[in-house]
């Protein structure tokens, strides 16, 4: 029961999981965030792209601040590592989630055009900066950090915003763009929905470009990295998600296919989160100093017995949460329709 | 340096408790509402529930977008302090996301935007699904705090470092269980005065009468129990968990400098931590004894007995454990007085009460601030109660300099968050409820805010 190589990799694959959850879930409603100063040329354009994201957008962060958790519990020396040295780059994301929060919540109070103007361009803003530095700490992981000897390394912004994670965060920016013209044809009408269609036909080229720089960038940058899949051949399953996405994303990018096209991203995004941890396994924090000194999954975890009884817990509630989530999904399926004035809470 | 480290913390879980005071004590009275609406049939019940859950909004969305920074100052600011008991202190903390959060702000969607789609039966279950989880999340946040007064639940690794012993242990700390419905009774008791004192506002305004009558009365109905409450027997008992666990907490809070039996109890006075006394003290005797340990004769701990270098920090402890319980006292008078007032039925009519009822606002805010500050001031110098000390968990990798910059970006932010948080919570009392209750449409009634877009 208390076997630690299983829980160590129950755990590895749990907030693998969790963290493609989050980038598909928040994925969307940060893409529409980002999306909408260009497709949303109205004021009630505008309204139906918050009104989209408006019931669910909480809820999905959820998936982030849980990840947070479990990975203090579960990994505490990869959570004291990495968030300590990327100080300043995460006090600029949370500050980012701050913003962009009350930007949707608090807009809908007045109904003044220049209270509402500052508040989209806030959210656009933010949604933009948030997208791209998530790809920014993700490149950095798998590019690995100078992870010193005691488990420790000093970001500065000089380190982390190296060309390689530079690219991921492009990468990760232009995914969610489409992804969230995808869920936005989706939810629109009109010419909002034609917009968002036009976009996100525009964006499949440009994430296949940008996914296939990053993926010869990433063999250049490291040649060994492919090595776990051929040990393990299976995992060549991820990538072919990500290629499987590409192709029905491009299939569905004619009208009439809005659910398969949110699909194609979907798959997209979860093949690349997938193909990035197989790949970096059983580092979370590979250092660029010496192998032996990254934190793995073995070297950072907690004890088995701590493993284990965190693990039932959480993998409990999260199943009530993915229940809940959704149902809430399902509960707001389908186009948006905006409650007429005054009719009690909107955004 | 862990001076900077600390007034961050401070600043910033601070300002994010204000408004968990606020979602906690009105969840309770949404529901409150919500079920009188329900037996009584009343609208003007609903309209007070749908009223109050506009503020609960607001507060919650402020509550959410504070939050998120606390978890991650975990690893930011206190990674060592996160490597040493991520994985005992982190078997509650992500709970709180996991399983309260989710219910919280689920059911806060159903009750708002699902009015006419649930029906009158749905949205009162969703009215009490708010409260609970905005209850339950207050739990694993106290839980995990209680952990680090009282560590429980661990054995000491190979490396001097604690691991899990207990699960079960860690949840359900002793420490966690009267702590935790002392801070539930001062949240809701903050709570009754918001109630009470925007009805206050409503009648004294000449608006709103049929709400601001139902928000005073259920506002002092509400004081009275949870200030009685906040003293006995939940502040009582958390007092003497107090006295068993963190003997020295407990002399620092009562400024008692020497080690005696019939320790008197100190009602006013001020420390000198330097000449080790309390200057122009005004005592009730042999009363510290009694409360502590139950009995008069019973010897209690004085600073004299440790090393300096345990010591808590002596005047901000002191005083803030003074504020708290000195405003917990004229809690109970304004509540009792209230309470006769009500019996006698003349509370709408007292205009000086409700005055007093009115202006009373921010007092339950600041003796729930003041509150936490003797809990965590009266913990140092240790982070993790006998087991790690403060100094000893910050980053090794981060600078002062760096705290302070961000320290900075968040006094900036949240003062900006507090503006907006006064502005929009101002515009929904300004605006109150529509006063025709029968009114079919009340979006057609004139209103003072031109119809929104």
């Amino acid at each position: 029961m208390h076997n630690p190589v299983f829980w160590a990799q129950a755990w590895f694959v749990l907030l693998s999981a969790m963290l493609a959850a989050y980038a598909v879930l928040d994925g969307y409603d940060l893409g529409v965030g980002a999306l909408h100063p260009w497709v949303a040329k109205t004021a009630e354009e505008r309204r139906v792209c918050v009104n989209s994201i408006g019931p669910v957008w909480n809820g999905n962060e959820v998936w982030l601040i849980a990840a947070g958790g479990m990975m203090l519990v579960a990994f505490p020396r990869v959570y004291a590592s990495g968030f300590s040295g990327f100080y300043l780059a995460l006090m600029a994301v949370l500050w980012l989630l701050l913003m962009r929060g009350i930007a949707i919540e608090f807009r809908s109070h007045f109904a003044n055009h220049l209270w509402r103007g500052f508040w989209d361009v806030t959210f656009g803003l933010a949604s933009i900066f948030l997208a791209l530095f998530l790809g920014v700490a993700l490149g950095n992981v798998v590019h690995g950090l100078p992870i010193a000897p005691n488990g420790y390394f000093q970001g500065s912004f000089t380190l982390l915003l190296n060309p390689y994670s530079l690219l991921t965060g492009l990468l990760s920016l232009t995914l969610l763009l489409w992804h969230g013209a995808n869920y936005l044809r989706r939810k629109a009408v009109g010419t909002l929905e034609e917009r968002a269609q036009r976009w996100a036909a525009g964006l499949w080229w440009a994430a296949l470009a940008l996914v296939a720089a990053m993926t010869a960038a990433t063999l250049a940058l490291r040649a060994g990295i492919g090595a776990n899949f051929l040990r393990q051949p299976w995992a060549f399953i991820l990538p072919a998600v990500t290629v499987a996405g590409l192709a029905i994303g491009f299939w569905a990018r004619r009208r009439g296919r809005e659910v398969a096209a949110f699909r194609a991203s979907t798959m997209v995004i979860v093949g690349l989160l997938g193909s990035a941890a197989a790949s970096v396994y059983p580092a979370l924090l590979p250092s660029t100093l010496d192998r032996r000194d990254s934190l793995t999954i073995f070297n950072a975890a907690s004890t088995p017995h701590e493993l284990f009884t965190s693990f039932l817990a959480n993998i409990a509630g999260m199943i009530a949460v993915a229940f809940y989530s959704y149902h809430v999904h399902r509960t707001f399926a389908g186009k948006v329709q905006l409650p007429p004035p005054g009719a009690g809470h909107e955004y | 340096m862990v001076f900077a480290d600390r007034i961050q913390f401070a600043f910033t879980v601070m300002f994010h408790y204000l408004f968990p005071i606020i979602t906690m004590g009105l969840g309770f009275f949404i529901a409150v509402f919500s079920t009188l609406h329900v037996v009584t049939g009343e609208e003007g019940y609903h309209q007070a529930a749908e009223f109050w859950a506009r503020i609960f909004a607001i507060s919650f969305a402020a509550g959410v977008v504070t939050g998120i920074p606390l978890e991650f100052e975990f690893g930011a600011n206190w990674s060592q302090f996160s490597a040493f008991g991520g994985g005992l202190f982190g078997q509650v903390l992500p709970l709180e996301g996991v399983y309260a959060f989710f219910l919280e702000s689920g059911f806060l969607g159903l009750f708002l935007f699902g009015r006419g789609r649930i029906g009158r039966i749905g949205q009162w279950l969703a009215g009490l699904g708010v409260a609970a989880g905005s209850l339950l999340s207050g739990y694993f946040i106290t839980a995990a705090d209680a952990w680090m007064q009282h560590p429980v639940g661990y054995r000491l690794g190979p490396n001097g470092q604690p691991v899990l012993a207990s699960f079960w242990q860690v949840v359900f700390n002793p420490y966690a269980g009267w702590m935790y419905a002392h801070v539930i009774s001062g949240a809701l008791l903050a709570g009754s005065f918001i109630v009470g004192s925007i009805g206050a506002f409503y009648l004294l305004a000449g608006r709103c009468q049929h709400l601001g009558r139902d928000c005073v009365r259920a506002g002092v109905i509400g004081a009275v129990v949870f200030s009685l409450l906040q003293i006995f027997p939940t502040g009582d008992i958390a007092g003497r968990d107090v006295a068993r666990y963190q003997p020295i907490k407990l002399a620092t809070m009562e400024g008692q400098f020497k080690t005696e039996p019939e320790a008197p109890l100190a009602i006013l006075g001020m420390p000198d931590a330097r000449q080790g006394r309390l200057l122009d003290p005004v005592r009730a005797p042999g009363l510290l004894s009694f409360l502590a340990y139950g009995s008069f004769s019973a010897p209690v701990r004085g600073l004299d007995s440790y090393p300096r270098d345990l010591w808590p920090p002596v005047n901000l402890t002191y005083y803030a454990y003074h504020i708290m319980v000195g405003l917990g006292t004229v809690f109970i008078a304004i509540a009792l007085l209230g309470g006769l007032l009500l019996y006698l039925g003349r509370l709408e009519r007292s205009r000086w009460y409700l005055w007093i009822l009115m202006l009373a606002l921010p007092f339950p805010f600041i003796a729930n601030e003041a509150g936490w500050v003797v809990t965590e001031m009266g913990r140092q110098p240790w982070l993790v109660y006998g087991l790690l000390r403060t100094a000893a968990g910050i980053s090794p990798n981060v600078s002062t300099g760096e705290v302070i910059f961000t320290t900075l970006g968040f006094a900036g932010l949240y003062l900006l968050l507090g503006l907006l948080f006064l502005l929009l919570a101002g515009k929904v009392i300004h605006r109150g409820i529509a006063e025709e209750e029968a009114a079919p449409h009340p979006a057609a009634m004139p209103s003072p805010e031109p119809p929104r877009a």
